[in-house]
């Protein structure tokens, strides 16, 4: 698994130049051929076949990905009778944006929705800050004992979050030393969330490949470290900002077990642990508007993705098999 | 070390400096400064990891020897909590529960990225929409799919039984069924997390040269032989990773389970909904809690060795 997606290398004039030679070039385009040839598909009885494959291919993604999210998309709009009928409609009979309106305001959807905003905004920030200093000193600065300091950073991507669960909510309970209690704060989400070894490893990676001339003829123009960073580091890097940050963003937004852990203040709760909440709560909550909060919590990962699917995709495949 | 930095404007007018005693000093000075400023940008990520992850793991080994409830001081209780782990029922039906999980996701869920991936890299059209297709649901809030599957799993208006009962099929009670209630979470954990398995499969297709296929249709290889002596050799190595992060994350299985049949229903409790019900449902067991948490970690361990020594191999050959 050597081929790197193009947002993951520094795209610099001097930058192939200056390239260790042991590594190979960004991949070319896709691979002349794959299991059956362009001559083999061309034959009219092995076209028919294809196009058949192709509709029933089209069919069942429809029917398993996309009509899920529609039906969610469109109960919503129901009445909760229409909903409850025993022939469910395709179509709503009537488009009713009630429900939405209900969740919004009086399931207080709106609030939890400001929230996990909140704690991802602040969780993407204290990550970035914090990840890419480590990556810059590891990867620039090369401080002793730097490669051990590394070492035990990525030993933490083989532990399984479930094992550390319960130490760390006791951890975030009374950190040892300061004896601060973070629970019910956002700090107890942003914090153990900026220990992010994939983070320092990706971005430790694309630093490496960022030729030394050009920092260092920053530094001889009397540019401090920091100004090194700040000027030269990350604007050349924002393609692998761009995959981290995506990634940050969408690992706090769907994140589930350690903030309904940690945030048990109903005031305080992300959108997910909210519905979680209301779902299993004494007072009855109608399906319409129940699904309705489950549409908006939807919504932004699924704009998100329609946006930057090319750095999702592209990240997934490089980043995943590395190890 | 030292070598590696970049020079600095100050070090060059220090190389200037005509006494060598002088200028060795100021060096190891430079030095220090040097690692003083690399370890300014490092601290607050050593800061994070010595409190979130380094700490932890220690703590929680010592913890499992505890009791602690948060409300009395830890005491040591040696393997007492281990003794009542192996003592409690529960704890061989959540093992039994998890490793039934595994087995199911594994026989219906791990071909099917594979195949869906090996479809897929024949089509020539529409390859957009079957690539974002897939990994939509991996982009949900993994709570917003369960809840969204409970609504079709409900076993009077939901779409499920809906569907069979218009098919004129039999119906089923889904996770309220004894029997289909393991096989129903792991659906729509299936449904959930395939996406990244099956575009990894495509990354990996991709990389296949052209030329091997050739080759064999050459030889006078057909379409299933290609198949089997090209394809399947070429995507081992990805297959026996991807195999092994399957089971390490099924075996993690938490929200599926506790959605859709509670932590507390014994055909279903798994190995993290008792961590869960023992430290923060039912009495803030940590200790006991803890005890599972090592013994979970020290299986997990046991894959995440192979996956490291298969990862690592790769890395030394390529």
């Amino acid at each position: 698994m050597t081929t790197t997606a193009p947002g993951l290398t520094p795209r610099t004039a001097a930058g192939s130049k200056a390239r260790p030679a042991s590594r190979r070039a960004p991949a070319p385009a896709p691979a002349p051929r794959s299991l059956i040839s362009a001559q083999e598909l061309a034959r009219p009885r092995n076209r028919r076949v294809y196009y058949a494959v192709l509709t029933l291919t089209i069919v069942l993604f429809v029917a398993v990905f996309v009509f899920p999210l529609y039906w969610m998309a469109s109960s919503a709009l129901e009445t909760p009778r229409e909903f409850a009928a025993a022939t469910p409609t395709l179509l709503p009979k009537s488009v009713h944006l009630s429900a939405y309106r209900d969740a919004w305001t009086q399931m207080d959807i709106a609030h939890f929705f400001l929230n996990t905003v909140y704690y991802a905004a602040g969780g993407w920030f204290i990550q970035m800050a914090v990840d890419v200093c480590a990556a810059y000193s590891l990867s620039r600065l090369r401080p002793v004992l730097g490669k051990f300091v590394f070492g035990a950073m990525l030993a933490s991507l083989m532990l399984p979050a479930a094992a550390l669960l319960v130490p760390l909510y006791l951890t975030v309970n009374d950190l040892p030393i300061l004896h601060l209690n973070l629970l019910n704060t956002p700090w107890a989400l942003w914090l153990p969330g900026a220990a992010n070894a994939f983070n320092i490893y990706v971005l430790r990676r694309f630093f490496d490949q960022i030729p030394g001339d050009i920092l260092d003829a920053a530094a001889i123009d009397g540019a401090s470290r920091l100004q090194v960073l700040l000027r030269v580091v990350l604007p050349l890097s924002r393609p692998v900002l761009a995959v981290v940050s995506i990634f940050s963003v969408v690992g706090m937004w769907k994140d589930f077990l350690w903030p309904l852990l940690v945030l048990q203040d109903p005031d305080r709760q992300t959108l997910s642990v909210a519905l979680h909440r209301l779902s299993t709560s004494t007072t009855q909550v109608p399906p319409t508007e129940m699904i309705a909060g489950l549409t908006i919590a939807a919504v932004p990962m699924i704009v998100l993705f329609l946006v930057f699917q090319r750095h999702i995709l592209g990240g997934l495949s490089a980043g995943a098999l590395k190890g | 070390m030292a070598t590696s930095l970049a020079p600095h404007r100050s070090e060059v007018r220090v190389s200037a400096t005509p006494d060598p005693r002088q200028r060795r000093r100021s060096r190891l000075r430079r030095r220090i400064a040097d690692n003083a400023l690399a370890y300014a940008f490092l601290a607050a990520g050593i800061l994070c990891f010595a409190y979130f992850s380094w700490y932890p793991l220690v703590r929680g080994i010592t913890l499992s020897f505890q009791q602690d409830n948060l409300i009395t001081d830890p005491e040591w209780v040696g393997l007492t909590n281990y003794h009542h782990l192996f003592a409690d029922p529960l704890f061989w039906t959540a093992w039994r529960n998890t490793a039934e999980f595994t087995g199911i996701a594994l026989v219906l869920g791990y071909a099917v990225p594979l195949v869906i991936a090996v479809l897929l890299n024949e089509l020539r059209h529409f390859k957009g929409f079957f690539r974002i297709a897939v990994y939509l649901p991996v982009m949900l809030p993994p709570i917003v799919c369960v809840m969204l599957w409970q609504y079709f799993y409900d076993p009077g208006q939901g779409l499920f039984n809906t569907l069979l009962r218009g098919a004129h099929l039999p119906t089923s009670q889904w996770v309220q069924s004894p029997h289909m209630a393991m096989i129903s979470l792991v659906l729509v954990s299936t449904w959930a997390n395939m996406g990244g398995a099956t575009l990894m499969y495509l990354a990996a297709l991709q990389s296949i040269p052209g030329d091997l296929y050739e080759a064999a249709e050459l030889d006078g290889a057909g379409l299933w032989a290609r198949l089997r002596h090209v394809t399947l050799p070429q995507m081992r190595f990805v297959m026996l990773v991807l195999l092994l992060l399957q089971i390490i994350s099924t075996m993690q299985v938490f929200i599926e389970p506790f959605q859709l049949t509670g932590f507390t229903n014994p055909s279903t409790i798994t190995v993290m909904t008792l961590i869960y019900r023992y430290a923060f449902a039912v009495n803030n067991d940590f200790g006991l809690a803890a005890a599972m948490s090592v013994l979970l970690f020290a299986v997990l361990a046991v894959f995440a060795a192979c996956y490291l020594r298969l990862t690592r191999d790769s890395s030394d050959q390529g």
